[in-house]
C-alpha cells in the first residue's frame, strides 16, 4: 500500500550544512533500502523554536515527502529516534487530505463551468430580447 | 416569609424599568450592531489548513497560546477541526507554543 507521508524533523542548530546534507543523504539511502521513496527534500532553514526542546533554542528544520508504505514509514521514524542530532521530529499522512482536496477542486471547477454556462446562455438570450421586444422580454426576467 | 419577598422583586423592576426604559437594542441591552462573522477560510477559499503555515495559524491562537473558540473567531465548525488539528501538530514540531505564561 503506497501512501504519501510529509516527514518533518529538526536538526540541532550547531550542525554545520555539510553535516545536515550528509544525515539526509544517509536517511535517503535507509529509505530506499526499506522501500520507501523520498520525493523531495525541503530545507526550511533556521528557526526559533516555540519552546526549549534539549536545551535547544533554535533548530534546523529539514521537510521530507515520502512515499511508502506504514512500515517503511515507521522505520524511518525509528532511524530518526535514534540519530542524535535530531532533536524533534512529526509525521502527516497527506494522501488522505491530498484526496479530499481533489474532490473539493473538482467540485468547485464544474461549478465554475456551470457558472459560466449559464452566463454564456444569458448572453445569448440577451440579443434575442432586442430583436424580438414583447415576449422574450418577458421571459428573460423569469 | 413569602409575602416579604415576593413584592421586592416586583418594586425592583419598576424601579429599574421606569426611568430607562424600553432597550433599543433587545433583551441583552446591546446598543450597537454586531456584525455577523463569517468564516476566513470558507470566504478566502482555503481548503488546506497545513501546520506548516505558521503564519496563518498564529491568528487563530490567544496570546496565551490556546485555540481560539469558534465564537471569537467566527470559524466554520469543519474548518475549526482542521484548524485545531494543525495547530496541535504546529505545536508538536515547535512552531507553536503549547502555552506562554
Amino acid at each position: 500500500m503506497q501512501r504519501t507521508y510529509e516527514v518533518m524533523f529538526i536538526v540541532r542548530p550547531d550542525l554545520s550544512d555539510e553535516d545536515v546534507d550528509k544525515l539526509i543523504s544517509t536517511l535517503e539511502s535507509q529509505a530506499t533500502g526499506v522501500g520507501a521513496v523520498i520525493k523531495s527534500v525541503e530545507r526550511m532553514g533556521k528557526r526559533r523554536l516555540a519552546y526549549t526542546v534539549r536545551k535547544f533554542k533554535d533548530g534546523n528544520y529539514v521537510l521530507l515527502l515520502v512515499e511508502g508504505s506504514g512500515d517503511a514509514v515507521h522505520e524511518i521514524e525509528r532511524r530518526l529516534r535514534v540519530t542524535e542530532p535530531v532533536i524533534k521530529f512529526i509525521t502527516v499522512r497527506t494522501d488522505v487530505e491530498q484526496k479530499r482536496l481533489d474532490k473539493v477542486k473538482k467540485i468547485r471547477d464544474s461549478r465554475r463551468k456551470h457558472s459560466a454556462i449559464a452566463a454564456a446562455a444569458a448572453a445569448a438570450a440577451t440579443p434575442e430580447a432586442g430583436t424580438e421586444p414583447a415576449p422574450a422580454g418577458a421571459i428573460a426576467p423569469a | 416569609m413569602a409575602e416579604e419577598t415576593a413584592p421586592r422583586p416586583a418594586g425592583h423592576g419598576g424601579e429599574g424599568g421606569g426611568p430607562r426604559g424600553p432597550r433599543p437594542g433587545g433583551p441583552g441591552g446591546r446598543k450597537f450592531f454586531r456584525r455577523k462573522k463569517v468564516c476566513k477560510f470558507c470566504v478566502e477559499k482555503i481548503d488546506a489548513v497545513s501546520y506548516r503555515d505558521v503564519r496563518l495559524l498564529q491568528g487563530f491562537i490567544a496570546e496565551s497560546g490556546k485555540i481560539m473558540p469558534r465564537r471569537l473567531s467566527g470559524v466554520c465548525t469543519p474548518h475549526q477541526r482542521r484548524l485545531s488539528r494543525a495547530i496541535k501538530q504546529a505545536r508538536n514540531i515547535a512552531l507553536l507554543s503549547f502555552s506562554s505564561r
